[in-house]
């Protein structure tokens, strides 16, 4: 099923990325912005992309042979370019099932490294995000949720609508002014993230990581917080109180593992928003990563890119959807026995 | 001419005072934090006629105080801006220019909140609304809005034309006098010029509208196509059920802005895509009130037949000025598709406004079909569906007079949350650059074009960014307020 959603999407990404108008516009990306319309043709029939969308599909998955074409003056161009290969074996299947991902014409270079090293940066801006987001909300959360109506509920809660409320580029725009613009003139933080992929330091990697963090906090704070509040009226809550077990440890023992199990889904279905987050954040940030790859592909439909990006971020939310169902499963006892 | 403070002659009796109120509040609501948990809770003692009293304690002590220091910088916020109208931008400076400015929006929130207040007992859950101080915050932080972009529309606010460039205004600082400014015309660019000089103020007031025009209208769509197909697959289930929620969570397991790339740019555009989605989402509210009327009328034909003709005919001469544009649905370099002739079509939405309307729907609604179909689910297998299909009432009845009213609450709060979140979804279109033209002044465009210059010149980002940022939390605490107030029914 996940296989079926996942061909599904990439069709439809296939299908829109080829439609003629942006084959027209790569073409002349490409070949030069005065071409006439005679030579865009011939420039695209010369590499496949006039064929029926369908084949072309089979070819991206390797499931149809590779284009090849024999020019007039003896020139042959082929969809499998790679260049370890003897001339005479470079015909034949070259898709994604080959483990050909295909070749970048915006950056000149092949997909899967491409994305394998964008993503590499990511999973750093991420991981950190995580390390950062997850304590932080599910402590608002356990703190806000263990005494419902209190002034610390208040507080903590309206933090959390604000910063719910908070798309990443609202946040990422007053953090810069703020902490890092000439304007007010605090500076402690740098207002690009490109150093950070290198080398990242305190000062140019905390606002992209605050930024992303934040927007993705309040939602997880506000479900522990829902979680604790009904795990706090529960029956065996009550009888240990009377027994006289003192509040802390109450909070301890007893409520949070079983207020824990709710945000955990929400926590893993968050990714996805996250993967839209971390877009906005490196485009602001310009840090080289995943989501600045997927804008740099979109924006000059650079198809092969823009296809393997797609694959992995649907792989990303469908694996994320089956880890939370099974992390439910095993986390919650009473389904887990039934 | 002198460039404005942010405060004026106002400031400098109230910006101290301020400025010590917020620093009070900030350690009271510290204070308050760190003593819930270190200091114990007062102690109970027993009153001579026998009640019990307990002592307030240092932490009751901090909540109290907290409470009085937050009325107290309410209070002169309100000062600032009630004084500052009196006082124009010259004894009050920007605060004051601005608020002289809105004048006709504090008009219509106070007597909106007037009227609300005097008849909330007979107005419903809106009414109830008005009970919850987080609720009428909301509240009030969405009406302002929607009056400045409804004023802001009609000219009323608006200082500068917010496309006009004006020489010598580029990157200028708030309150900046206007060079050479001619009778008639404003003195001054209050919240400064953008990188192209024209007025942020101005074309903050202006993007208000375009969100006002785009985001309600957008989400009750989304809300049409949502309703009409998943109040199906809730109560039919079966093949239905599963083709189409296979499709929702298709669209949903796309990246939003991936999907927006793909819809968006101006070559799939000039394919028509946006256009023949148009054709089949805007079908939806047809689709919707045609069954809702139908299903409850239908054993009166003599009324339900002139009633199906008037609305549907209302609606579908909508739909077609709405779908079609200079005599045509579609009119690409392939494909032409004749429409409604252009003498007939009263109504046209700008190309850019149209594209950016149907991807937000195509985006809100598989989120509404999984909230609707799950409502269906669980509610019809309540007594009073299995009593009107005992009745012999018709499915599509039982959906839409039986179920869909008592799943109304969380599909308002929905509603609320969704149009917040369909701002957000404009702004990032605007962010990214998408769909309205780039001079155009919605908050997105603009927050893009700012963050270029944004380590010198944050003012032009920061406006509409804040503006932005209000109306989404207006949003959601007026959700929050509304889903407190219907539970408690």
């Amino acid at each position: 099923m996940m296989l079926f959603t996942a061909i599904c999407l990439t069709f439809v990404v296939f299908f829109m990325t080829n439609l003629y108008p942006n084959l027209e516009k790569l073409a002349k990306n490409q070949g030069n912005f005065r071409m006439s319309d005679e030579a865009v043709n011939s420039w695209l029939s010369d590499r496949g992309y006039t064929d029926n969308t369908f084949v072309k599909f089979g070819r991206w998955l390797g499931v149809a042979q590779g284009w090849e074409t024999v020019k007039e003056d003896g020139t042959v161009l082929r969809q499998c370019r790679d260049s370890d290969l003897p001339e005479e074996e470079r015909v034949g299947y070259c898709g994604v099932l080959q483990g050909y991902w295909g070749y970048s014409l915006q950056f000149k270079d092949d997909v899967s490294g491409l994305v394998a090293a964008r993503l590499g940066n990511t999973g750093k801006l991420m991981g950190i995000v995580m390390l950062v987001m997850v304590p932080m909300a599910l402590i608002v959360g356990v703190l806000a949720g263990m005494r419902e109506g209190s002034g610390l509920d208040r507080s903590l809660s309206t933090f959390s609508i604000t910063t719910t409320a908070t798309p990443e580029y609202v946040s990422g725009v007053l953090f810069i002014a703020i902490f890092s613009s000439s304007a007010v003139g605090l500076k402690w933080f740098k207002g690009s993230a490109t150093t950070a992929m290198d080398d990242a330091t305190f000062a140019n990697f905390t606002l992209p990581v605050l930024t992303i963090a934040l927007y993705g906090m309040g939602y997880i704070a506000r479900m522990t917080r829902a979680s604790m509040a009904e795990v706090m009226t529960a029956q065996y809550i009550r009888t240990a109180r009377l027994k006289g077990v003192s509040f802390p440890n109450i909070v301890m023992k007893h409520a949070l593992r079983n207020a824990l199990i709710a945000p955990f889904t929400v926590i893993m279905l968050q990714f996805p928003w996250l993967l839209n987050g971390v877009v906005i954040v490196e485009t602001l940030f310009n840090y080289k990563g995943f989501g600045w790859l997927l804008v740099q592909a979109a924006g000059n439909n650079d198809i092969d890119t823009l296809l393997a990006v797609s694959v992995v971020s649907v792989f990303v939310v469908l694996l994320t959807q089956l880890i939370s169902d099974i992390g439910y499963v095993y986390l919650n006892p009473r389904i887990r026995i039934s | 001419m002198e460039p404005l403070t942010y405060t004026g002659g106002l400031g400098t009796v109230l910006d101290p005072i301020f400025q010590i109120l917020i620093v009070g509040l900030a350690l009271a609501l510290l204070s308050q934090i760190v003593l819930s948990f270190v200091a114990p809770s007062g102690r109970a003692h027993i009153n001579p006629d026998g009640t019990l009293a307990a002592s307030v304690g240092p932490h009751g002590l901090s909540i109290r105080l907290s409470t009085y220091l937050f009325l107290g910088v309410v209070a002169i916020s309100l000062v600032y801006l009630v004084v500052g109208a009196l006082l124009g931008p010259e004894g009050a400076g920007i605060v004051g220019g601005v608020s002289r400015r809105l004048i006709p929006v504090w008009i219509a929130l106070v007597a909106l909140f007037a009227v609300s207040i005097m008849y909330k007992r007979r107005l419903g859950l809106y009414g109830k609304l008005f009970d919850s101080t987080v609720g009428m915050i909301g509240f009030g932080l969405v009406m302002f809005w929607v009056f400045v972009g409804l004023m802001g529309a009609a000219d009323m606010i608006v200082t500068h034309d917010a496309l006009s460039q004006l020489s010598g205004m580029k990157n200028k600082s708030p309150g900046t006098p206007v060079r050479g400014a001619e009778d008639g015309e404003y003195l001054w660019y209050l919240l400064g010029g953008d990188n192209l000089a024209r007025d942020v103020f101005s074309r903050v007031v202006k993007g208000a509208f375009v969100v006002v025009q785009i985001a309600p209208f957008a989400t009750l769509f989304a809300f049409m196509v949502g309703i009409t197909l998943g109040l199906p697959a809730g109560y039919y289930g079966g093949a239905l059920d599963t083709i189409i929620s296979f499709i929702a969570n298709l669209i949903l397991a796309f990246p939003v802005i991936l999907l927006f790339y793909l819809l968006v740019t101006p070559e799939i555009t000039a394919v028509g895509v946006p256009k023949y989605m148009a054709i089949v989402l805007f079908f939806f509210p047809i689709i919707f009130f045609t069954v809702l009327l139908n299903s409850r009328y239908y054993t009166q034909p003599s009324v339900r037949t002139p009633l199906l003709i008037v609305v549907i005919g209302a609606l579908f001469f909508a739909y077609l000025t709405l779908v079609s544009s200079d005599g045509a649905f579609v009119s690409t370099d392939d494909v032409y598709i004749p429409g409604l002739p252009a003498a007939l079509d009263i109504f046209d939405m700008s190309p850019g406004i149209l594209v950016v309307f149907v991807s937000v729907v195509f985006v809100n609604a598989p989120t509404v079909f999984r909230i609707v179909r799950g409502l269906a689910l669980d509610i019809k297998t309540r007594d009073y569906v299995a009593a009107a299909q005992t009745r012999g009432e018709g499915p599509w009845y039982i959906m839409l007079w039986e179920i869909l009213p008592n799943a109304r609450g969380p599909l308002i709060v929905d509603f609320c949350l969704r149009i917040g979140y369909t701002t957000i979804l404009l702004g990032t279109l605007g962010f990214f650059g998408l769909g309205l033209p780039p001079e155009s002044p919605d908050w997105g465009t603009t927050i893009n074009d700012g963050r270029k210059l944004l380590s010198i010149y944050p003012h032009a980002a920061i406006a509409p960014a804040l503006s932005l940022l209000s109306l989404v939390l207006g949003l959601n605490l007026l959700a929050d307020g509304l889903r407190e107030e219907s539970l408690k029914d």
